[in-house]
């Protein structure tokens, strides 16, 4: 699973840096380091009024905010994985 | 507001402006040749002793704009019949010399060279005259001028001078260096900067709205003092507007290198920086022997673009800068895979214009990828603090960076000759870090930018402290996510 977070400007300023280091540190308590690649992108081009754009494979996921990091995670990355 | 510095800029401009407003739209072919008389409009001469002197100039400047003499390997090139051949006597008594009694231009020449007329006017022997200079120093009138062709005078490393046969400006490819000084203080605008604004055009065009691939466009920090009658983030909606995919600030690539530059730094410990591509041919042309202590980073374009390419492999990348020899080193084996094109700050104008885009009515989108160390790299001084910054950051101990800052191409040369002198007697230089910078204040002072002035690098240290990113290693921090 190729997990890529958007550090464009856009995003950036909306988090991507807190969103990165939680993603990063989620993939270690969860010991995904051989399921999902974590990437950067400049703009995925869904730019939102709040939180960062992620995009999983080839869906993209806006909105995403340090508040609602962990229900993501769930939802999306484990979810997907059926963990 | 004034868009430019000079007429001559604003000439330059219109040309690209039309040649880009036809390539939009698949004209250029057939409309080309109608742009001459687009320039001069009407019957009058207004620049040159008649319009048709003007047309087949502007047909010149046309051919520039389209990427130039593809067979010079220099992009600064030499628009000949544009050339108005300026006097280069050297110095010479002007009539404002009043035929004092004092008569200093005599005391002061070691070669005997001044002589007085019977109305004690003084004359320059030209057999005697070895254009020291001196006594223009102390004429108390100011009379005595040295009449050197601007482009001569602008032209700090030698390249420029009068073809002996054609009379006009030639330039020495072994020697130039590219950074655009001629470009810029020629007042006939008979040397001109080779455009990619077609590369680019043609780049954003094929790409179907970015959905064969993306472009994007790497922006020079120097965009701070730019563009000054609209906002930051407006220049960014302009981009977008001309179809690019999304706006990245290079800025980040020199945060990159920052803290890269300063691990080599350490290890090696004496190093010249590599960001500005003059100052980097002017070592490798004139100081061949100090080439190996120039850094191996890649400029913050070039890492820039290199990350950019390594997450999105088709991606296509445009560099947007104040600088002239960015067009030189987007060429170099080590950048161009990387690298797709380059223009200046006068060719992005010119491609707003050519939409009829006004930036200054947009919305403002943002730009905000690097910190305030990877922003100032823009000015003068800015690359050392970023490097003393990065040691830092780093836990780095026992290591003080002493740096010398070089402020233009002749404070480079001075610490290029030192460093080659200590190196060569074996002595300790007393420094470790050359920063060499070709233009005047660092980047803010490229030939490529619309303005320059003396706020500029105030403007630079303004947006450097809106950074978001506060560090180095935060600003580069998101992109090493595996």
């Amino acid at each position: 699973m190729i997990v890529q977070i958007c550090v464009g400007s856009s995003c950036h300023i909306k988090g991507s840096h807190e969103i990165v280091d939680l993603m990063k540190k989620a993939v270690e308590e969860y010991a995904l380091e051989d399921e999902v690649i974590l990437a950067g992108s400049f703009c995925i081009g869904k730019c939102n009024r709040e939180g960062v754009t992620i995009q999983i494979d080839d869906d993209v996921c806006t909105g995403v905010t340090v508040r609602g990091f962990d229900a993501f995670f769930k939802e999306q990355i484990l979810g997907r994985l059926n963990m | 507001m004034r868009k430019f510095d000079t007429k001559v800029q604003h000439l330059k401009y219109k040309i690209l402006r039309e040649v880009a407003r036809l390539a939009w739209t698949d004209d250029l072919l057939e409309h080309v040749t109608d742009i001459p008389a687009m320039i001069t409009q009407g019957i009058e001469a207004t620049m040159r002793c008649c319009v048709h002197k003007e047309q087949a100039i502007a047909s010149e400047r046309v051919k520039l704009a389209m990427g130039g003499d593809r067979s010079n390997p220099n992009v600064i090139q030499v628009i000949e019949m544009a050339c108005d051949e300026c006097p280069v006597g050297g110095y010479k008594v002007t009539d404002v010399c009043r035929g004092c009694l004092a008569h200093r231009c005599e005391d002061v020449c070691k070669k005997g060279a001044i002589t007085f007329d019977e109305n004690h006017v003084a004359h320059i022997d030209k057999s005697k005259c070895v254009n020291c200079g001196m006594c223009a120093k102390v004429c108390p009138y100011g009379a005595i001028q040295d009449f050197k062709r601007p482009c001569e005078r602008a032209c700090k490393v030698g390249a420029i001078a009068k073809d002996p046969v054609k009379e006009c400006a030639s330039i020495n490819n072994n020697k130039c260096i590219s950074c655009g000084a001629c470009v810029y203080q020629c007042p006939f605008g008979a040397i001109m900067d080779a455009s990619y604004i077609l590369d680019v055009i043609d780049m954003v065009k094929k790409s179907d709205n970015n959905k064969n691939y993306k472009v994007y466009a790497i922006i020079a920090p120097a965009i701070a003092s730019q563009f000054s009658y609209a906002k930051h983030g407006q220049i960014v909606s302009g981009i977008k507007a001309l179809g690019f995919h999304t706006v990245v600030e290079a800025a980040l690539g020199g945060d990159m290198v920052a803290l890269t530059e300063s691990q080599e730094l350490v290890e090696k410990g004496f190093l010249t920086s590599s960001c500005c591509p003059a100052f980097v041919s002017y070592v490798q042309k004139e100081f061949p022997d100090l080439a190996p202590y120039i850094s191996h980073n890649m400029s913050p374009m070039g890492a820039l673009s290199k990350y950019i390419k390594e997450t999105d492999p088709t991606a296509k990348i445009a560099f947007i800068g104040p600088c002239t020899a960015k067009k030189m080193e987007f060429q170099k084996d080590g950048v161009a895979p990387y690298v797709d094109a380059v223009i200046t700050f006068e060719e992005l104008q010119a491609l707003f214009d050519s939409k009829d885009l006004d930036i200054s009515t947009m919305s403002e989108d943002f730009l905000d990828n690097a910190s305030y160390y990877g922003r100032i790299f823009a000015r003068s001084g800015g690359l050392s603090d970023a490097v003393v910054q990065a040691i830092k950051e780093q836990g780095i101990e026992n290591f003080e960076v002493s740096s010398v800052v070089c402020d233009g191409i002749e404070a480079c040369k001075l610490a290029l000759m030192k460093a080659r002198a200590l190196l060569k007697a074996r002595k300790p230089l007393g420094f470790n870090f050359i920063e060499g910078m070709a233009c005047q204040g660092g980047c803010i002072g490229g030939a490529g930018c619309l303005t320059h002035g003396e706020k500029n690098k105030m403007e630079v240290d303004k947006y450097g402290k809106l950074a978001h990113e506060k560090t180095i290693k935060g600003a580069v921090s998101v992109l090493n996510q595996d």
